[in-house]
């Protein structure tokens, strides 16, 4: 267990010693802004207009289904983004740098090394939504949004961000190049994306399927404030998959040399 | 403390190691000795662990490296080609996180860091990054990376590479102080390295050992027979047939001829001294004795002629372009 955290650490340490960090929590947070500000203008022109047809529309408002849930679908694209720059480095620079040789002659299991990285990549997307949290905050200051599905929404976005950690450290892995990494790994997360476009004009065989495989779909009811063992269980085995991924890529880089 | 068995290791049709076996004593420095892409570093990476063999076995510190790796991992110290620094990392910083993943114990890790750093005299760049040192010190930081948990075994991969004259002796007088308390196999391809720092040599080629031996003894079997250069003053008389007459002699040979003087390669039986029946032999015909010195074949004719195809032994070539023969 201290290995692990030796070095998930040191990528964290990794990240805030370069521009990364504070480009990636930057941008993350400044593109979080805009997307809250214009859905709450949004919202509160809507709850306008209702209050000017009488009381009652104005109850129907809910915020949480109006604004938050709204704006977490929206940052589940930022997600997209920001992701494969986060991992993209993970295992492509220790190899083209040596110092993974440093690592795999250590005395360190390949699981220690992969859940490092793994830990510490989540560390920064934590800190990432952490940021995130203060127009949240703000949000309390003016209004009783609840707190649970809210929670839930996070809770979300976390295991969405693992998902995508997972995928990246495997295809960081496969390459000594940082711009392929963080090239397909994007690619692969968009292709995640939009999965159910194929579902959307095939048979019943392959939407169920494709609706199942597609990362967003399990967002949705994260979103609305539920937790539904399914989307977890769904989310947590990617991530294994993913990690599962990783391991193999690197013990067979180790046998091909 | 270190031992191979018919290491092989190939990728896919390309055969880097075949069949290579030696072993390493406690506290030995052993050499690795082959032109680039002989193999050295693929045995060393099998050594540490890095990759696994294709056939073989190699033990290191009791532990076999591959049925036991985390066990043999500890106990080895490992210095790549390149250092492994982390450019972002200051050498303080480094050090610890290498100290951590190593296993060396919280409680006087600080302490461990500050004398491993005083001993590769490192301890002036301690908050320097990585990224900013020069070459001889990123070689420093990667020795004492290498040697931070007091491994058993140090593996050093060309650690003098790419240092100036002044920083390689210090790199050697290093390795040699190092030697006591750790067995270490240092790989090199510069020749006086080996005679100067390592007990016993293993010279490899092409993935085959071709030899392997203290770097006295390789000298002399390579040798064979003894050859000395005689320079003497015969004022115009050969001396030919006077010298091939001393008894040991094997082979006179004139090797050169200027002003009078005449040079002479002359071979003996191994092991049998002749310089005073030649001396002796040169004075009663009354000829001047100008010099006489035993011709070696250095370290490095034998690694030419063991790990160059052609076996013909390389020939002398004539002093100062003169012709040999008029």
């Amino acid at each position: 267990m201290s290995n692990i955290l030796a070095i998930a650490q040191k990528e964290l340490k990794s990240y805030f010693s370069s521009p990364i960090a504070y480009i990636v929590i930057g941008m993350f947070a400044l593109l979080y802004g805009y997307f809250y500000i214009a859905i709450l203008a949004y919202f509160v022109r809507q709850s306008m207009q209702m209050s000017e047809f009488g009381g009652q529309g104005a109850q129907a408002m809910d915020i949480n289904q109006q604004l938050i849930r709204p704006l977490m679908t929206n940052v589940t694209i930022l997600v997209l983004f920001v992701m494969p720059m986060v991992t993209m480095r993970t295992y492509s620079e220790e190899k083209r740098s040596g110092t993974i040789e440093l690592l795999l002659t250590s005395p360190l299991t390949d699981f220690q090394i992969i859940m490092g990285k793994f830990l510490g990549a989540l560390a920064l997307w934590v800190i990432m939504l952490l940021v995130s949290t203060i127009h949240i905050a703000i949000l309390f200051a003016y209004a009783r949004p609840a707190l649970k599905p809210l929670a839930t929404a996070y809770l979300g976005l976390l295991l969405l961000g693992g998902c995508f950690i997972s995928v990246g450290l495997f295809i960081s892995s496969l390459t000594k190049n940082q711009i392929v990494a963080g090239m397909t790994t994007f690619a692969v997360f968009l292709f995640l994306w939009v999965i159910t476009w194929i579902g959307s004009f095939s048979g019943a065989t392959v939407t169920s399927p494709v609706d199942y495989l597609s990362i967003i779909n399990h967002f949705d009811d994260f979103g609305k404030g539920v937790i539904d063992t399914t989307h977890v269980i769904y989310y947590v085995s990617f991530i294994t998959f993913g990690l599962f991924l990783t391991a193999k890529s690197v013990d067979s880089e180790r046998w091909r040399g | 403390m270190i031992e191979v068995q018919h290491l092989t290791k190939r990728y896919g049709r390309v055969t880097a190691v075949e069949d290579v076996s030696f072993r390493v004593e406690r506290g030995e420095i052993f050499g690795f000795l082959g032109p680039n892409g002989a193999g050295k570093t693929t045995t060393m990476r099998i050594l540490t662990g890095f990759i696994p063999a294709t056939e073989g076995k190699a033990i290191v510190a009791g532990f076999d490296v591959f049925d036991q790796p985390i066990e043999a991992k500890r106990r080895t110290g490992y210095l790549p080609e390149t250092p492994p620094l982390y450019p972002d990392m200051s050498v303080v910083e480094y050090l610890e996180f290498v100290a951590k993943i190593k296993g060396v114990p919280a409680a006087g890790r600080r302490q461990r860091i500050q004398t491993v750093m005083e001993r590769t005299r490192i301890d002036d760049m301690a908050n320097r990054l990585c990224s900013k040192l020069s070459k001889g010190y990123r070689q420093r930081v990667g020795l004492a990376q290498a040697i931070v948990h007091n491994p058993d075994v140090l593996i050093l991969d060309e650690p003098t590479a790419g240092l100036d004259p002044k920083q390689i002796i210090e790199t050697r007088e290093l390795i040699k102080e190092l030697a006591g308390d750790h067995t270490i196999i240092l790989s090199t391809h510069i020749l006086p390295e080996v005679s100067q720092t390592c007990q016993r040599v293993v010279i490899i080629n092409k993935g085959h050992v071709v030899a392997l031996d203290t770097p006295d003894n390789l000298t002399a079997r390579l040798r064979g027979s003894e050859t000395m250069y005689l320079q003497v003053d015969t004022n115009g008389l050969d001396a030919l047939g006077a010298l091939e007459g001393v008894a040991g002699v094997t082979r006179v040979a004139e090797s050169d001829r200027r002003d009078g003087l005449v040079g002479y390669e002359i071979e003996s039986q191994h092991g049998r001294d002749v310089r005073r029946d030649l001396a002796r032999t040169v004075v009663t015909n009354g000829w001047g004795l100008l010099e006489m010195r035993p011709m070696r074949m250095s370290l490095e004719d034998i690694f030419l002629s063991l790990t160059t195809e052609e076996t013909a032994t390389p020939v002398p070539a004539p002093l100062e372009g003169e012709p040999v023969h008029e």
